[in-house]
């Protein structure tokens, strides 16, 4: 059970949303094959997932 | 000439993985805790010697984009764990004097620190051991001798290991806050490229462009944090 929850705090910590867009952004920029979309993509997630935590 | 030119090619460019492999490892250790930093170099370095003892040569059959893309992508998503709560920190909105909730997350922390600095310290070196272990392989078959491609990486290993530990010391006296601040900066930067990398986009001049993703990630941060800053109340 620690093990699992090891990975879980790991890979998805405690944003869900922000892991699920991290994840969505990379498959997005392996199918496009773009260096560009992938720090734009981090900075937009980050921002959202910040402004969510600090309201 | 050609030989002095292999050990060099050799020495640089594994130069350049180690150097890479170095900042995680440092990263790591600074944040988590040396121990088990250091217990997942050994480990990836083991590992590392068997895969090298077993297949040899057919070592460039290993997906190496697959796996960037994997550590990548983990990197990714445990470094911006890290540098979101560095920045609600740096930006008051995460407890920074309130002594039970940090009693509490310290706790919590250091349960997982110990064995996250480990897998980190493990795939960065395991992925890096690997690129540097095809870097001597290609160059040495390609210019017929391995043992100078080997003495070029190893010369490069002597190098950045006696750099390693020469900031580790300095590096332990930088406040813990700025600390997180710039771990979360690093894995994150190196979690963007390898896993860019990985899927198979190409950045512009390759390795060239880590130091230009370091600095996108460092302004957007500082960014956030300005913006996310309360606004003081003007003075009647």
């Amino acid at each position: 059970m620690s093990f699992v929850r090891f990975w879980w705090e790991f890979i998805v910590g405690d944003d869900p949303w922000l892991a699920a867009g991290v994840v969505a952004a990379i498959a997005v920029t392996a199918w496009l094959a773009s260096w560009w979309l992938l720090p734009l993509a981090v900075a937009v997630l980050l921002l959202v997932s910040l402004r969510r935590a600090a309201r | 000439m050609s030989a002095v030119f292999l050990v060099l090619s050799s020495f640089l460019a594994s130069g350049v993985e180690m150097v890479e492999a170095l900042t995680i490892v440092l990263a790591a250790g600074i944040a988590g805790g040396w121990r088990s930093s250091l217990l997942g170099v050994g480990a990836a370095s083991a590992v590392l010697a068997v895969i090298v003892a077993v297949l040899g040569p057919a070592l460039t059959a290993i997906p190496i984009d697959d796996l960037r893309l994997v550590v990548g992508a983990l990197l990714l998503l445990y470094g911006l764990q890290w540098l979101r709560k560095a920045i609600l920190r740096a930006s008051g909105h995460k407890a920074i004097h309130d002594e039970d909730a940090i009693y509490a997350e310290t706790v919590a922390e250091a349960r997982s620190l110990d064995a996250s600095a480990f897998v980190i310290a493990f795939k960065g070196v395991l992925l890096e051991g690997l690129e540097v272990a095809f870097i001597v392989l290609t160059f040495g078959s390609a210019q017929g001798s391995i043992p100078l491609a080997v003495a070029g990486a190893a010369a490069a290993f002597v190098l950045v290991a006696g750099v390693g530990l020469a900031v580790r010391a300095p590096l332990a006296r930088v406040p813990e806050n700025t600390i997180k601040f710039a771990v979360g900066i690093m894995l994150t930067t190196f979690g963007i490229f390898w896993s860019a990398e990985g899927g198979g986009a190409h950045w512009p001049g390759d390795e060239a462009s880590l130091p230009f993703v370091l600095a996108f990630v460092c302004l957007v941060s500082l960014g956030l944090v300005r913006m996310l800053r309360p606004r003081e109340l003007a003075p009647a």
